[in-house]
């Protein structure tokens, strides 16, 4: 039931239309990441503003549905953030994917589309696909840009 | 494309008749279970077996001196020689061989077992060659990738032809004089397909080199008879047979049984110990260390006897028309790639493909829906897939059990799956 409340016509537009799968050319922080399990790979990259804030998201790469939609969705909330708000809302995102943050309120309230991934926290295989562009980014944020290693959900 | 399977093949493939002998299967009509070759489901046959064995006979086998413990023992020496019949490992009157028999945990300890012991056997060491082929599961390379990297020996890799054979001038290519062991699967648990094990140990002989065959993919679904194989070593596991979890069977010729040193020492392996040395008991005491799955054994009796109520070779026949039906009706999806052979008839149990532009992870997850239960990955064969150029595929594997309904159930779910991915659902 929850694989088919997971692959809805919200979460396959992401899939088949997705709005920040491209080659960001002024990017100011970019990072890789990797989920061996599925042999998904990502890049991802933003570009900060001047004002400390997020100006915009985008990623290429290639993987299973859950984790291309999921780089798509984060790629759209993580607009307009500052660092700390981001790597806030990736906490929440891995509260929710493992199950330990289950107020739904909250959870659509700052995880806006993102919060239809919910689903995976019944789904242990696909735990790490879902979560792969929010750690990449987290660890992009925390380094600033400094690390070389391509963050890996292994 | 034209059916291969007539409309009376069709029909003996109809509502099967041994869902009733698994509890699992048959209290859950509405699953399709389609990955035995990951692991088979257990008839009732072997869990009351495995239950009666703690209820009527439960003592450690082998050194008690009462009853219990004598029937525990007989427990163990019984299966073993159940198996030895059941693989043909017989002496030239026909009598089983029950010291050819070992009991390991499963098919990966017994070519564990091998990799740690043949070397010591065979003297490998640099510039010696280990022959493997490119479709091996993980448990028959990462072994001898261990044994080459410690001795300086060569990993060598028997490749396919473009209609996934091992052809025998790439056997006589590559098993040539500096070769000491040759260990190939027998069939593949990705592309299903059957290798010439009889061809492959007549040329490992014909060089002077020993031959292993992994049956883990071709013991439960095709009759194996180890003397007309003409191998050396057979490994395989119970669990993928319909046997219990945790036993596997590495069979060995007697002989160098004996010539190998132990793999693990301690309790019940030994005739005699001293402050600083032991004697060894003799195969298949030797390699069996601590105390054994006594139940485990007991419950594989009863598989085999259950699996020869019904004869291998019905199996064998009731599978290849499954595997011919499930190819077909796979092939006749057009945004579908059947990963190995076109033709249905090469593949034993198992079957891979490709849905085109869809992660197989994401149509494992989907299927999972309709309760379709399939593998998606590498299947612990990523030298082989890396080979094919895939990075992983979607896998369904049947057994006996299984009926035309578990196949037509699995189209359906793939229509669906294309649907959701392409907006006509």
């Amino acid at each position: 039931m929850e694989v088919a409340s997971l692959y809805n016509a919200q979460f396959m537009d992401h899939v088949t239309h997705p709005d920040y799968k491209y080659e960001l050319q002024d990017a100011t922080h970019e990072h890789d990441g990797i989920n061996p399990s599925c042999g998904d790979e990502l890049h991802l990259a933003i570009r900060m503003g001047d004002d400390g804030r997020i100006e915009e998201a985008a990623y290429t790469g290639h993987g299973c549905a859950v984790s291309m939609a999921s780089a798509d969705m984060m790629s759209d909330l993580m607009v307009g953030k500052t660092p700390e708000e981001a790597l806030a809302l990736c906490e929440l995102f891995k509260g929710m994917i493992t199950g330990t943050e289950k107020d739904d309120d909250k959870l659509e309230e700052q995880l806006d589309e993102a919060a239809i991934l919910k689903d995976v926290s019944h789904m242990p295989a696909r735990v790490k696909c879902a979560q792969l562009a929010w750690r990449t980014l987290a660890e992009m944020l925390r380094s600033d840009g400094q690390q070389a290693e391509a963050t890996s959900t292994e | 494309m034209s059916s291969v399977l007539t409309d009376s093949e069709v029909a003996l493939i109809g509502a099967s008749p041994y869902k009733a002998d698994f509890p699992l299967l048959s209290q859950n009509p509405d699953l399709v279970f389609l990955d035995s070759a990951a692991t088979a489901q257990r008839p009732a046959a072997v869990l009351d077996a495995q239950r009666s064995f703690y209820e009527t006979m439960n003592a450690n086998p082998l050194r008690g001196l009462y009853r219990l413990s004598v029937e525990a023992t007989q427990a163990i020496e019984a299966a073993r020689t159940h198996v030895a019949r059941f693989i043909g490992a017989t002496d030239d009157a026909g009598a089983p061989q029950t010291d050819s028999i070992v009991f390991t945990r499963n098919a990966s300890e017994a070519l564990n077992l091998l990799a740690h012991t043949l070397p010591q056997v065979v003297g490998l060491g640099p510039g010696d060659d280990v022959v493997i082929s490119i479709m091996e599961h993980h448990s028959n390379l990462i072994p001898w990738q261990q044994v080459c990297a410690a001795t300086g020996a060569n990993l060598v890799y028997l490749r396919l032809d473009d209609d996934y054979r091992i052809t025998h001038a790439e056997l006589e290519q590559k098993i040539g004089p500096r070769a000491k062991i040759v260990s190939v699967t027998h069939v593949s648990n990705v592309l299903g397909v059957q290798n010439d094990v009889a061809a492959i140990a007549a040329r490992a002989h014909e060089v002077g080199a020993l031959c292993i065959a992994d049956g883990a993919q071709s013991v439960p679904h095709v009759s194996v008879d180890v003397r007309a194989l003409g191998c050396d070593f057979l490994a395989f596991s119970a669990h993928k047979l319909g046997g219990p979890l945790g036993i596997g069977v590495l069979w060995g010729r007697p002989e160098l049984l004996d010539a190998m040193p132990p793999f693990l020492t301690g309790g019940e392996m030994i005739d005699s110990v001293t402050e600083t040395g032991a004697v060894w008991s003799p195969a298949p005491q030797k390699f069996e260390a601590g105390t054994q799955d006594a139940a485990g054994s007991f419950a594989v009796d009863a598989c085999l006897t259950y699996v020869e109520s019904l004869g291998m070779d019905a199996i064998e026949r009731r599978e290849r028309l499954l595997a011919t039906y499930l190819c077909e009706r796979l092939q006749e999806l057009p945004y579908l790639t059947v990963v190995g052979p076109t033709d249905p008839t090469r593949h034993v149990g198992a079957v891979s493909f490709d849905v085109q532009g869809i992660h197989p992870h994401d149509v494992a997850s989907i299927l999972d829906m309709s309760n379709v239960c399939i593998r998606a990955g590498h299947h612990c064969a990523q030298p082989l897939l890396t080979y094919l150029g895939w990075h992983s595929t979607c896998r369904a594997s049947i057994a006996f059990y299984n009926d035309k309904n578990d196949i037509d159930r699995l189209v359906d779910g793939l229509e669906q799956v294309w649907g959701i991915f392409n907006g006509s659902r």
